[in-house]
């Protein structure tokens, strides 16, 4: 499947998003003084953005519906990521069930600028809100999916990977037909 | 030419060493503290010389016998101080050049505040870097 065109969205300065993001984190950490609580709570409003953010998605994209894990793995990759983050995520590694895949990305924007200090490196989950945009947005679409991240840039890893695993897909339970 | 003297620190807001490097290698202790001594005196040095001129390259601000004391300051308040034997003015501009470039990526981290420590071992790569080319 050939990535679409992306459509006309009003953009923002990729500075002052990398920047609030940062601040964000930072926050978050004076705040709860727990990395595991910072990432649950990086977590969780990842989701409520993904809830919402998937409409917007729908809407701006005119997508149609996808048939698959596969199928939807894929344009949250090649559709998704470019439309919002302005970054293309490779779908790789899938297992022979195809219930499992990894996003690949190769840049961050997020990230950005960041060091991770080294009490942080072993816990923090730094980019983990788009796991959570990923798990709501999925959601939504009757996929109920596990994302968190396997590697990082910032912990020294080569690229940023997001491990997908569909729990259940709830697609039979949809109660209107597709084709009218 | 060992005998070249190279030292390079940036002073924080509150007149606080953030971040200091010997670009020379390893010498006698007593000179070290000399050369500390010499860049902190030239801070009051620096407090004139910034407000004398709109460049934020204050060129050479202080001197003590042969050791010369070149800095730049930046708008946040930040100096960059660099104590050499007095070489060119180009090259020194140069280094600051390249290393406030350097700098204004570390402010950018989030976990960095203006009176945390450069620790980081890309920045400190980079700035011997920087002064391998500019300075030589």
């Amino acid at each position: 499947m050939p990535p679409r065109p992306l459509p006309q969205l009003e953009q923002i300065n990729a500075e002052i998003f990398t920047l609030t993001y940062g601040s964000i984190v930072r926050q978050l950490i004076a705040d709860f003084e727990d990395l595991d609580e910072v990432n649950k709570q990086l977590d969780q409003m990842g989701y409520n953005i993904g809830v919402r953010l998937v409409d917007e998605f729908l809407a701006k994209s005119k997508m149609g519906r996808c048939s698959s894990f596969r199928e939807a793995a894929e344009v949250v990759g090649r559709q998704a990521f470019p439309m919002f983050l302005n970054v293309a995520a490779n779908v790789t590694n899938w297992n022979t069930d195809g219930t499992e895949c990894s996003l690949i990305l190769a840049d961050n924007p997020l990230a950005d600028f960041v060091e991770l200090p080294e009490e942080y490196k072993g816990e923090l989950r730094y980019s983990g809100l788009l796991c959570g945009v990923i798990r709501g947005a999925l959601e939504m679409v009757n996929m109920d999916v596990d994302a968190r991240f396997v590697q990082d840039m910032l912990r020294g890893d080569e690229v940023y990977e997001i491990r997908l695993r569909l729990k259940e897909h709830r697609a039979e339970a949809f109660p209107f037909k597709d084709d009218d | 030419m060992s005998a070249a003297v190279l030292t390079f620190v940036i002073v924080g807001q509150q007149d606080h060493p953030i971040y200091e490097v010997d670009l020379t290698g390893p010498k006698e202790q007593q000179a070290q503290y000399l050369h500390q001594f010499v860049l902190h005196a030239a801070l009051d040095a620096v407090d004139e010389a910034m407000w004398a001129t709109k460049e934020l390259y204050l060129k050479t601000v202080d001197r003590f016998n042969n050791l010369f004391v070149s800095a730049f300051a930046t708008p946040g308040g930040a100096r960059l101080l660099l104590l050499h034997d007095g070489r060119g003015d180009d090259g020194v501009r140069a280094f600051f050049g390249e290393v406030y470039e350097l700098y204004i990526r570390v402010m950018l981290n989030p976990f960095h505040t203006p009176s945390t420590k450069i620790v980081s071992k890309t920045f400190d790569h980079r700035v011997r870097m920087a002064a391998k080319r500019t300075l030589g």
